[in-house]
């Protein structure tokens, strides 16, 4: 076309960021990688190849590992692990430093090599993706920088398995990577297959910034490598982002093994507009929501609820403007949406799509690419929450959409699902704002903005969407542990007997459930002896039926997260001061149970511990964390929800107060199992809590086996976390039942805890108790 | 609710290819529920650079466009005949002749000459059968303050002098103090008093305290019958930005969507970088369409724009960048 014809049409005309410069870095390379182990490439092997979708083309050959490989990953890892932890905070933060420069330094390069391998468009890789992750490095040279100042009982877990999605292939990387170094961890890391070469330019980062060999190895290779990994006996934590179903697996595979683990998996975030949004911008908002990185992020505010009353507004509206969306060549800077990941990715789309037949489809009528994978932006109206559509992640360029009438509706239809990752709410009331935030069951959630990443702010999930943050002080929990060894838990036997009891009038304890007692469902109980053989009592045996009665008391009682710190801290000295008027009467009971003489002690702890809560229910705070906008991202800690706690056997009554106190003055009701083989201190405390003011639901005790109690509540799918201090080996059981929902676990693996000591209370129970929700605000007027 | 029309050419005047805006009553309930949200506003206009980019003829034939958009402008205290002269005849031949030729763009001039009421008659005389349209400032510009009987007189004044397009200034005090109803009545009789001329409404958006006061002024003028909503005098300390220019468009098209009617937009002052009119430009193509991109519904008030285009326009034909000497001054 001559200028003039130009000038008559205004057509934008092709605007291609060149690619030379990274197609020449590749084949410098030899155009096909090994893995970087110990500091050093392998030899590459031709198993696989990485593929431009924009167009289809080769861009290189990678090698697909073999067990030796992963093993040589991991030795490496271990062997140079103490040595990079030793190196101190300040000695990783000059490394990690220096990695963020040369990632600045080679921008372009990595910012092309993205686009090239994985087809997002160059402008998202180019001003988001590559930012970001040098954003990242620097945020944790400053975090290595103050670790041993302001994290004085971390240290690091030592070798870190980390597996990446192919959706943001070098920003995933550095959210596992520059913690995890950070903390004085060493990594194996594993791209996912679709998109490697930005970690084999990142290896070549690493060489440059002279790393000490073995603190980064990188092994290349499918879903196969990723188990290898995940399998692999000496390595102490896995990190993964992927698919929920993929998690579910490496939860039940981990289950058992002391590994750490947390897990950022998939979502289908609502997008609320209320009436009184400005829409224009909200619309725009979803451009950066569901069309960014052609929807295949796992945060993508995928389900968009509208109020009924500007629904029809805001169709039409939004029709128009995801008809201007340009798709084509993702290396053009004149483009919005670039390439599915891979032809795999793109049928999986067309044939969800295709499978649906609810509400009305409109196809953005844009002129398409004739080669690559391409998939035009969508919209599907009218439809309702029992749509398959509306539950399942489409991973696509796919928006669904259904409408609401009042503010409550819309978190009821928000929280409908099994995930739980961001949401986004646009509304100019800043009352509906911070009154929805906090309702929205999600670890992220935007108002009147979409998509907001930082370091320093925390993301990830809760429900289904996984486990564990990754940025800001939250993120650190993840690759840290508490300093000490622990030692083995000896199994805790109750007494045996054969004589009567020393007082013949009966007291039969129950079960404690809803705020009263209740028989236990399958009617039978079991005798308590103490030392000498005398006995004590019998204690109810609860089933599994029990247990689900429990959880649904508990559930009930869910305005108790709706209540103050200051009135839980009320109820906990409450709990407290009657618990201490009948001081003797426990001492006596509690040394009677064990056949020591700690007693006294004992409840003297118990009474200092529900002090302890009492004192944090109303100051374990939040925080604003320093984002880089005008705006504040308010880290807000919420109760996890329903949490079961199998008690330890071995301190009656200190292990059951030191379960309950932190679960309840978070907020979380609680279902506790009590001591298996002295119960009858627990059955004693819940006259306690009858008299404390305790609202019925908020506090349930059941009695009865570990062993038979672990699996119905660890897979009970309306339990948030299970707990377990039982010297019964149940923690592989409690793992590996809780993929069913995906429920936090934090189980003692066979490990003792001093609980009259400090390791008996604090921060790692109040962590335990919360889940960190950021929710991003951004202002100005 | 489409009007029909034919496509832009030839002539520049408004009325030639336009059905005028007749306005409509006020209607406080739409400007009431308009709402503006500024740091979404901001990420947008922020990332919009980012987002558009042109190259090579495309961006050659942009600035060529951004040149027919331009209303070359002098508003200066200083202003003689001498110099309206000189800066018609930049209006007529805007760029060197033989760059012109080379893009195969002859004839281009810019899109009007925006003057002080004073030089209304050197400017008609010196643009007579170029075609370019003369657009005055009036009303007691740039503050608007004047007695309100004059500020009308002088709009008949210019009118009589042969001014074809008068840029008004709105009363700020009415949008600050949500008098819409007045701004409504002034707006109305100020349009009633240009006549066949058309009507650009200075909001001064730099003194109108928030973006959603400028949505909802810029509502109001377009309902009291503007043809343009204008951004800025150039004087006030902050003039066009993006962030304004994305509020007033957005009110634009919810205007053209609810009574079928297109109303033009000029955003003025602080527009001086090639790049930047690039940006404006793809940022109506985005959020108003194609239709837009026309010198009847979009005028840049600018005075330095024109420079640094020819500059870029000389680096397009002879791939050597270019120096400020090597082109004529207005």
């Amino acid at each position: 076309m001559t200028v003039k014809e130009i000038f008559d049409t205004m057509d934008y005309g092709p605007a291609p960021e060149s690619a030379a410069d990274a197609l020449a870095w590749i084949v410098d390379q030899g155009a096909a990688f090994g893995h970087f182990i110990d500091g050093d490439w392998t030899a590459p092997r031709k198993d696989f190849q990485s593929k431009n979708p924009a167009n289809g083309e080769t861009l290189a050959d990678l090698t697909q590992a073999s067990q030796d490989e992963v093993n040589a990953a991991t030795k490496a890892a271990r062997k140079a692990q103490p040595k990079w932890e030793g190196l101190g905070g300040h000695g990783r933060a000059k490394y990690l430093y220096a990695i963020a420069r040369l990632l600045q330094k080679h921008s372009r390069l990595f910012a092309v090599l993205e686009t090239l391998d994985n087809g997002k468009p160059i402008r998202e890789s180019r001003d988001i993706d590559i930012p970001l992750v040098q954003r990242h490095f620097y945020y944790h040279a400053g975090m290595a920088q103050l670790m041993e100042a302001e994290l004085p009982d971390a240290q690091a877990l030592g070798v870190c398995g980390q597996i990446i999605p192919w959706n943001f292939p070098l920003l995933m990387l550095a959210w596992k990577v520059a913690p995890a170094l950070a903390m004085g961890n060493t990594v194996v890391l594993k791209p996912a297959e679709y998109t490697s070469l930005t970690a084999m330019a990142f290896a070549d980062i690493c060489q440059q910034a002279g790393l000490p060999a073995g603190v980064v190895n990188i092994v290349t290779g499918d879903g196969a490598v990723g188990e290898m990994i995940t399998a692999h006996e000496d390595i102490n934590k896995v990190a993964f982002t992927g698919s929920t179903d993929v998690g579910k697996r490496i939860r039940e595979a981990t289950a058992g093994s002391g590994k750490s683990l947390t897990l950022e998996l998939g979502g289908k975030s609502p997008y609320i507009v209320f009436e009184d949004a400005d829409i224009d911008s909200a619309i725009e908002g979803l451009v950066d929501a569901i069309w960014f990185n052609q929807g295949q992020v796992c945060c993508a505010g995928s389900r968009l609820l509208v109020q009924e009353g500007i629904a029809e507004t805001f169709y039409r509206k939004l029709k128009t403007r995801m008809d201007g969306l340009r798709i084509g060549n993702p290396l053009d800077k004149c483009i919005d949406v670039g390439a599915i990941v891979d032809p795999v990715q793109l049928q999986a789309i067309t044939d969800m799509v295709a499978g649906n037949t609810d509400g009305e489809t409109h196809r953005a009528p844009i002129e398409m690419p004739v080669e690559g994978c391409f998939y035009p932006p969508t919209l599907i109206t009218g439809l309702a929450p029992s749509s398959k559509l509306m539950q399942e992640e489409i991973f696509g360029p796919v928006l669904v959409s259904t409408t609401f009438r009042t503010p409550s509706e819309a978190v009821a239809l928000a929280n409908n699902t099994r995930y739980g990752l961001a949401a986004t709410l646009w509304t100019e009331n800043v009352n509906l704002a911070l009154d929805i935030a906090p309702k929205l069951v999600a670890g992220v959630v935007w108002v009147n903005a979409t998509n907001l990443f930082d370091a320093a702010a925390g993301f990830g999930g809760v429900r289904e969407s996984g486990y564990g943050r990754e940025g800001g002080w939250e993120g650190l929990a993840a690759y840290t542990k508490p300093k000490g060894a622990p030692k083995a838990l000896k199994p805790v036997e109750a007494f045996s007997g054969d004589k009567g009891p020393s007082d013949p009038l009966d007291r039969t304890p129950k079960l404690y459930v809803g705020g009263k007692q209740a028989r236990p469902d399958g009617g039978y109980s079991q005798n308590i002896y103490d030392k000498s053989g005398a006995l004590l009592g019998q204690a109810p045996i609860a089933n599994r039926k029990d247990v689900r009665n429990a959880v649904e008391a508990a559930h009930a009682a869910k305005g108790w997260s709706g209540t103050t710190g200051h009135l839980r801290a009320q109820i906990l000295y409450y709990i407290a001061e009657n618990l201490s008027a009948r001081k003797d009467e426990f001492a006596t009971r509690v040394n009677l149970l064990t056949g020591g003489k700690t007693g006294a002690a004992e409840v003297e702890t118990s009474i200092r511990r529900l002090f302890t809560y009492a004192a944090w229910a109303d100051k374990y705070d939040g925080q604003a964390h320093g984002v880089p906008i005008r705006g504040v991202a308010l880290a807000m800690k919420e109760p996890v929800g329903v949490i079961g706690a199998l008690c330890a056997d071995d301190a009656p009554l200190l292990g059951l107060i030191s379960a309950m106190a932190p679960a309840i003055a978070m907020g979380n009701r609680a279902v506790l199992i009590a001591s298996e083989a002295f119960p009858l201190a627990a059955t004693d405390f819940y006259q306690v809590l009858d008299t404390s003011d305790v609202p019925g639901g908020v506090v349930n005790i059941l009695t009865g086996s570990h062993a038979e109690l672990a699996a119905p509540l660890a897979s009970h799918l309306d339990v948030d976390a299970v707990w377990s201090f039982s010297s019964s080996n149940v923690s592989a059981e409690i793992e590996r039942a809780s993929a069913g929902n995906l429920k936090r676990t934090w189980v003692n693996n066979g490990l003792a805890r001093d609980w009259m000591g400090t390791e008996g209370e604090g921060r790692t129970f109040l962590q335990a108790a919360t889940e960190i929700k950021n929710i991003w605000v951004p202002y100005g007027e | 609710m489409q009007t029909p029309t034919t496509t832009a050419e030839g002539h520049q005047l408004p009325t030639a290819l336009e059905q005028r805006n007749p306005g409509m009553d006020l209607d406080l309930d739409w400007v009431r529920t308009v709402q503006a949200n500024t740091s979404a506003i901001e990420r947008r206009a922020k990332t919009l650079p980012g987002r558009r980019s042109v190259k090579k003829d495309y961006q050659a034939a942009w600035l060529c466009k951004a040149i027919s958009l331009i209303d070359l402008t002098t508003l200066s205290g200083d202003d003689s005949e001498g110099r309206v002269a000189r800066l018609c005849a930049k209006a007529k031949q805007p760029v060197r002749a033989d760059i012109l030729e080379a893009l195969g763009m002859t004839g281009l001039t810019t899109g009007a000459v925006c003057v002080y009421h004073d030089m209304i008659e050197t400017a008609v005389s010196s643009l007579k059968g170029s075609g370019i349209p003369v657009a005055a400032v009036s009303t007691g510009f740039p503050a608007g303050l004047s007695p309100y009987h004059l500020r009308i007189a002088e709009i008949g004044e210019s009118v009589k002098a042969g001014a074809e397009e008068i840029d008004i200034v709105i009363t700020r005090r009415h949008v600050l103090q949500g008098n819409w109803q007045a701004l409504y009545n002034e707006m109305k009789e100020m349009r009633e008093a240009c006549g066949d001329a058309h009507v650009k409404a200075i909001l001064a958006t730099g003194e109108l305290g928030t973006l959603r006061n400028v949505a909802r002024a810029s509502l109001v003028c377009m309902m009291a019958g503007a043809d343009f909503i204008k951004t800025s005098t150039g004087k006030e300390s902050v003039n066009a930005t993006l962030p304004v220019s994305l509020v007033m468009i957005r009110a634009i098209r919810d205007y053209y969507d609810r009574t079928g009617f297109r109303v033009g937009y000029k955003p003025a002052g602080g527009i001086s970088k090639a790049k930047d009119s690039l940006v404006y430009l793809s940022l109506i193509k985005d959020e108003l369409g194609d239709r837009w991109l026309q010198p009847d519904l979009f005028r840049f008030g600018a005075s330095s724009l024109l420079g640094d285009i020819e500059r870029q326009l000389e680096h397009h034909v002879t791939g050597q960048y270019s120096a400020n000497y090597r082109h004529a001054m207005a």
